[in-house]
């Protein structure tokens, strides 16, 4: 069946573009990809959505903001797209071999947690590696866990962690963080976080068996490596857009952004837009995404008319 | 829920899941866990779809928290399926109904 919009992913951008279309009576379909709710579903308490004077826990959060868009209308699966077409219209997407085709398509895909790329992390990825301090800190109660990264989100998942962790370690190549002070501050002044300055992971070790039991850490200064022991090792070192399937089609920046025209969601092929994460690396916040959504429903929904005329 | 799905406990694992005639698929989830959410649906479905062939039931991490341990979970949500006593196979993370049902259909 042809849909007049088809949209991908279903975090805030995701979500807000369902509810602006189904309102617009599109009838839109969210194929809302292998994370329904987007990485609002892998925080906690959310104290900067308007609205929520006494905060909202992101699974919360999007859960209403789906039953908002289905109450008026808007379809949403647990689907994951896994390819398209864009080359004629109406647009084709793939959830494996079950196709769809929209006059309109809203890329709401948002970013993903970057990894190291090492194939022992790979293999024990939910095995003790992980992306996500608030889901899976939880399961390192009494142990040591390590912390890659230096920004902002590494000094918050390493103090979440000491919640339930009797050890965390930051791991950071360079000699200083980029996070903010406050952030740094309160990290470096709680008695469980430490830190190793000038380092790397060459390798994680462990087996989906038993869990990790170390890793093999290099100093990046005099290329010495060495073992630490350790249960856990969580990544933090930023996000990446999530734009894979659309590489032949869209344009991007070089770090595979979607590239938008100032002040709309449209992309380099009309009747494609993109909102949220996936085509925003500055601001990254839940409400700028919604609002983009909000902007990429109404402009599929001007070009669905200006089609038609 | 489905009336199909069981809830499981360190009291009733050994009778229920290690002991039973029939694959049992073992769902490790906590209340907190967006993830666990998303899936509960699809748990949902595939019990009432397996019924007689598999037995389907739920296991909060936060109740017990010893048999997320003893068991090797490190993340949430895991499906670990038991045939004859032993994990047979497992799927750490939220994914698609059809990894679910091929995931299952490996073991019956």
């Amino acid at each position: 069946m042809n849909r007049k919009v088809i949209i991908i992913g279903s975090g805030p951008a995701g979500l807000t573009a369902a509810l602006y279309a189904a309102r617009a009576n599109l009838n839109p379909l969210v194929l809302e990809g292998n994370q329904p709710g987007g990485q609002l579903t892998i925080t906690t308490d959310v104290e900067n959505y308007p609205g929520f004077p006494e905060g909202i826990l992101g699974p919360k959060l999007m859960d209403k903001f789906r039953e908002q868009a289905t109450r008026f209308g808007a379809e949403c699966h647990f689907k994951h797209v896994t390819k398209v077409d864009f080359s004629e219209h109406p647009f084709k997407v793939w959830v494996t071999d079950e196709s769809y085709s929209g006059e309109t398509i809203i890329i709401a895909t948002g970013a993903s947690a970057k990894m190291l790329g090492l194939e022992s992390e790979k293999e024990l990825m939910g095995y003790g590696v992980s992306a996500c301090a608030t889901c899976d800190g939880f399961f390192f109660r009494d142990e040591k866990v390590l912390v890659v990264g230096g920004g902002d989100s590494a000094m918050e998942e390493a103090t979440y962690l000491t919640k339930f962790a009797s050890e965390v370690v930051i791991i950071h190549r360079r000699d200083e963080f980029r996070a903010s002070k406050i952030m740094i501050d309160r990290a470096l002044n709680n008695p469980k976080i430490k830190v190793a300055w000038n380092s790397t992971i060459e390798q994680i070790l462990g087996t989906r068996e038993k869990g990790v039991h170390g890793v093999v850490m290099k100093d990046t200064q005099t290329g010495a490596t060495r073992e630490e022991a350790c249960d856990g090792v969580f990544m933090a070192i930023g996000h990446k857009p999530n734009t894979e399937l659309f590489g032949s089609f869209l344009d991007a920046d070089q770090t595979g952004y979607l590239i938008t025209n100032n002040g709309s969601t449209a992309t380099n092929l009309d009747g494609v837009f993109a909102c949220g994460d996936v085509q925003d690396h500055v601001y990254r916040q839940a409400v700028t995404a919604a609002g983009s959504g909000c902007m990429a429903a109404m402009d599929a929904e001007r070009f669905l008319e200006n089609q038609h005329r | 829920m489905s009336e199909n799905v069981k809830e499981f406990t360190s009291a009733n694992f050994d009778a229920e899941v290690l002991k039973s005639d029939i694959p049992v698929l073992v769902d490790f989830w906590a209340e907190w866990c967006g993830p666990c959410r998303a899936i509960a649906p699809i748990i949902d479905e595939v019990a009432n779809e397996y019924n007689g062939k598999i037995k389907v039931g739920k296991l909060n991490v936060d109740r017990e928290n010893q048999m997320a341990t003893q068991y090797g979970v490190r993340s949430i949500p895991a499906l670990l399926i038991f045939n004859n006593g032993m994990v047979a196979n497992q799927i750490i993370g939220a994914v698609p109904k059809l990894r679910i049902t091929d995931f299952v259909e490996s073991v019956i």
